[in-house]
C-alpha cells in the first residue's frame, strides 16, 4: 500500500473519530457529573440532524435561496439549541428522578426514552422510515495533493470538529461553569456545601453534552449527505464504546476512544484479509477484547471502592 | 395460625387461563380493549384490597395441589385453542418469550448480571437449530438442548470481560456482542446472510409436528397444537428449573451477590462463580427459547435477533417485575398480543412499549407483580 492511500484512509478516519469523539463526550460528561449512562444520547445526535434537516426545509420555504454559509450556521445553532434543550428536560424528568435508584434503571429509562424518541421521528416526522437527503451546504471542490484528494467539505467539517472539541477543552478548563461540572464530578456534597447549585450544574452538562451530540448529527449528515432514524442506535453504541474505552469521566480518554474506535473501523475495513463488510465486527469485538485487558478504560481513574 | 383456603390460588388459576383464552379468541378491538382495562382494574384494585396477599397465601399453603393445577390450567387453555391457529402460534411465542425471559430472570433479577443481547443468544439458538436440523440426523430434543448449551458456550467467550467490568462497562459488553451478533450474521455467507435460512420441522418419536392431527374425516386440529404443546412442556422445565433455583441456597447465594458482593464474598461465597453459573443459565435458556422459535416459524433471519429485540426481552422481564417468573405471563401477553390484537397500535408499539416501560420505572419501579421478599419457614 502506498503513502497517499494511507493517508487518505487516515483522513476518513479522522472525520469519522472527530464525530465519535463529539458523541463521546456527552457520555463522559454525563457519567462525570451524574455516574449514569444516558443511553438516548445516540438517539439526540439522530434528532439532531433531523431538526438541522427540517430547519434547512424551513429557511428555504420562507427565504428562498439563502446564501449556504448562512444556512449551515443558522442549521448548526438552531439543531445545537434544540437538542441542549432536550438534553436539558431528560436530565430533569427522567435522569434526575431516578438519581438513587439502582444505576441499571437509569440505563434502562434512557435507553427506552432513545426508543421514544427514534420511533416517534419514524412515525411523525414526514415519510420517516426511509432515508432523508440532507442538503449539501458545503462547497463541493477539491485539492489535489499528490494523489491524496482533500476534499472541501471535510477539511472543513473536520476544522468545526476539531474547534468544538478545542471549545469543550477551553469549556471545562476555563470557565466557572467548567469549573462547577469538574466540581461536581469530582464530588456533589462538598460541591453543594461550597454554593456549586447541584441541579443547575446537571442540567447545564446534559444540555452541554446534548448540544454536542445536535452538532456531531449535523456534521454527519452533512458529511453522508444522508440522515436515517436509525443512525442513532450505532452511532450511540459506539460512542458509548468510545467513551468506555477511554475511560467513563474523562474529557480526553473520550475523544481518545473516539479516534481509536475509528481507527479500528478503518484497519477493519482497509487491513482484514477477508471482507470490508466484517470492520463492525472487528471493531465490536476489539472493543470487547480492550475491556477485558482495561476493564475501567485506558484512562481509568485510579479508584478503591467504598463499602 | 389457620392454614388459608385453597379456594383463591384455585380461582386466580383458573380466572388466569380463562382470560388467556378469551384474550386470543377475542376478534373485536373494543372486546381486546374492555379485557385490558378489566385486567389493569382487577390488578391495581386487587392489590389495594390485599388479593394478591390472599392468593399468594392460599397458593404456598397447598403448592403441592395448586403447582399441577396451574399446569394443567395451561394445557387447557391450548387444548380449547385446538383449532385456531394463529391464536396458537401467538401463545406459542408468548411462551416463547417467557422462556427467555426466564433466563434474564435468572440473570438481571437474581445475580444482577446485565445482559442486553438477550435476542443475541436466542439467535445462536435458532442458527445452531437450523445448522444441526439441516445438516445431521441427531434427535431434535438433542438438537434442542444443543442449542441452549450452544448459546452457553459462546455466552462464555463474554465472561471475562463481564467478570473483570461492572455497572456501565458490563452493559456496554454485552451492547456491543448484541451488535456484532447481528452484523455477523448478516455478512456471513455460509449463514444465509440477511436472508436467513430455512428449518425443518420438528419430529418426536416419529411424530412430524407440522402434520395436522386428524382425528376424523371432519375433525382437524391445528398442527400449531404439536408445539403449543411442547412449548409448555419446555416452559414447564424452564420454570421449575428457575423456581427451584431460587428457593434453594443457590437463590440465596445470588441475592447475595447481588445485593452486595463484597459482603457476599466476607460470608465465603464466590461472587464470580456465581455470576458465571447465572449467566450460563441465562444465555442456556434464551438459546432453548431461539430454538423452539427456530423450529416453530420455520424461518430464521438477522432482523429476528437485533438490539431492539434485546430491549422487549428486557422490557418483558422489567413490565412483569424484576425477579418474579409468574409476572412474565402478564408482560409477555401485553408485549406479543395486544399489537397483534390491537392493530391501531400495531405500528406504534415499540414507541408504546417503551413509555410504558418508563412510565413503571418512574412510578412502580417493581413492576405489574413484584417480587416478593424471600420467606423462611418457621
Amino acid at each position: 500500500m502506498d503513502l497517499a492511500l494511507l493517508a487518505q484512509h487516515a483522513l476518513n478516519g479522522a472525520m469519522l473519530g472527530v464525530i465519535y469523539a463529539l458523541v463521546a463526550v456527552g457520555f463522559t460528561l454525563f457519567f462525570g457529573v451524574l455516574d449514569v449512562i444516558k443511553f438516548s444520547h445516540g438517539d439526540v445526535v439522530m434528532l439532531g440532524a433531523f431538526t438541522g434537516l427540517a430547519t434547512s426545509i424551513g429557511l428555504s420555504s420562507a427565504f428562498g435561496s439563502v446564501p449556504p454559509w448562512i444556512a449551515v450556521i443558522v442549521i448548526t445553532l438552531t439543531a445545537v439549541a434544540a437538542m441542549a434543550l432536550v438534553g436539558a428536560l431528560m436530565a430533569k424528568f427522567l435522569v434526575l428522578p431516578l438519581h438513587k435508584a439502582p444505576t441499571l434503571n437509569v440505563l434502562l429509562i434512557t435507553l427506552m426514552a432513545g426508543t421514544v424518541i427514534r420511533e416517534s421521528v419514524r412515525l411523525f416526522y414526514p415519510q420517516g422510515s426511509n432515508p432523508k437527503p440532507f442538503p449539501r451546504l458545503l462547497p463541493d471542490g477539491a485539492v489535489n495533493l499528490g494523489r491524496l484528494t482533500l476534499r472541501f467539505d471535510s477539511a472543513i467539517l473536520l476544522a468545526i470538529g476539531v474547534i468544538a472539541i478545542v471549545g469543550v477543552h477551553l469549556l471545562i478548563t476555563r470557565t466557572r461553569l467548567g469549573l462547577a461540572i469538574r466540581a461536581v464530578a469530582q464530588d456533589p456534597e462538598t460541591a453543594s456545601a461550597m454554593g456549586i447549585p447541584f441541579q443547575a450544574t446537571v442540567l447545564a452538562t446534559f444540555a452541554l453534552g446534548s448540544g454536542l451530540a445536535a452538532l456531531a448529527g449535523v456534521v454527519n449528515g452533512l458529511y453522508y449527505s444522508e440522515v436515517n432514524f436509525s443512525m442513532g442506535l450505532l452511532l450511540g453504541a459506539i460512542g458509548f464504546s468510545a467513551a468506555v474505552i477511554g475511560g467513563l469521566g474523562n474529557v480526553y480518554g473520550a475523544i481518545l476512544g473516539g479516534f481509536i474506535f475509528a481507527a479500528l473501523q478503518t484497519i477493519g475495513a482497509v487491513a482484514l484479509p477477508i471482507a470490508s463488510a466484517y470492520k463492525d465486527v472487528f471493531a465490536f469485538g476489539a472493543v470487547i477484547a480492550l475491556m477485558a485487558w482495561k476493564p475501567a478504560g485506558l484512562l481509568a481513574e485510579r479508584s478503591a471502592e467504598r463499602v | 395460625m389457620r392454614t388459608p383456603s385453597i379456594l383463591p390460588a384455585l380461582f386466580a388459576t383458573v380466572a388466569t387461563a380463562a382470560a388467556v383464552v378469551l384474550l386470543l379468541l377475542a376478534d373485536q378491538e373494543w372486546e381486546v380493549a374492555t379485557m385490558a382495562g378489566v385486567a389493569v382494574a382487577v390488578l391495581l384494585g386487587g392489590m389495594r384490597l390485599g388479593w394478591g396477599e390472599t392468593v399468594h397465601r392460599s397458593a404456598t399453603a397447598h403448592r403441592r395441589i395448586v403447582t399441577p393445577v396451574t399446569w394443567l390450567a395451561g394445557a387447557v387453555a391450548i387444548f380449547l385453542l385446538r383449532e385456531h391457529n394463529f391464536e396458537l402460534l401467538m401463545l406459542c411465542t408468548v411462551m416463547i418469550f417467557m422462556i427467555a425471559g426466564l433466563g434474564l430472570t435468572v440473570q438481571f433479577g437474581y445475580a444482577g448480571v446485565v445482559n442486553f443481547a438477550a435476542a443475541a443468544f436466542m439467535g445462536i439458538g435458532a442458527y445452531t437449530t437450523a445448522v444441526l436440523m439441516n445438516s445431521t440426523a441427531l434427535p431434535h430434543p438433542v438438537v434442542i438442548l444443543l442449542s441452549g448449551l450452544v448459546s452457553a458456550v459462546i455466552g462464555s467467550v463474554l465472561l471475562l470481560p463481564l467478570l473483570r467490568t461492572r455497572g456501565h462497562y458490563a452493559a456496554l459488553i454485552t451492547i456491543a456482542f448484541g451488535i456484532l451478533f447481528r452484523t455477523f450474521l448478516e455478512v456471513n455467507d455460509a449463514l444465509g446472510g440477511p436472508q436467513g435460512l430455512k428449518v425443518p420441522g420438528l419430529e418426536l418419536f416419529g411424530h412430524a409436528f407440522n402434520d395436522a392431527i386428524e382425528i376424523n374425516d371432519d375433525v382437524e386440529w391445528s398442527f400449531y397444537l404439536n408445539y403449543a404443546a411442547g412449548a409448555l412442556v419446555v416452559l414447564f422445565l424452564a420454570y421449575e428449573l428457575v423456581r427451584r433455583i431460587e428457593r434453594s441456597w443457590m437463590g440465596l447465594a445470588l441475592d447475595a451477590v447481588r445485593l452486595d458482593e463484597t459482603a457476599a464474598s466476607a460470608f465465603g461465597l464466590n461472587g464470580a462463580a456465581w455470576k458465571i453459573t447465572a449467566f450460563s443459565i441465562g444465555n442456556f435458556l434464551a438459546g432453548v427459547a431461539g430454538s423452539l422459535y427456530a423450529t416453530i416459524t420455520a424461518f430464521i433471519a438477522p432482523a429476528s435477533f437485533t438490539f431492539s429485540d434485546s430491549l422487549i426481552l428486557v422490557s418483558i422481564v422489567i413490565l412483569g417485575g424484576l425477579g418474579n417468573p409468574l409476572g412474565l405471563l402478564p408482560a409477555a401477553l401485553v408485549v406479543v398480543v395486544l399489537p397483534e390484537k390491537l392493530q391501531v397500535i400495531q405500528e406504534y408499539r415499540f414507541l408504546l412499549f417503551a413509555i410504558l416501560v418508563i412510565a413503571i420505572l418512574l412510578l412502580r419501579p417493581g413492576g405489574l407483580i413484584p417480587r416478593r421478599a424471600r420467606e423462611y419457614p418457621e
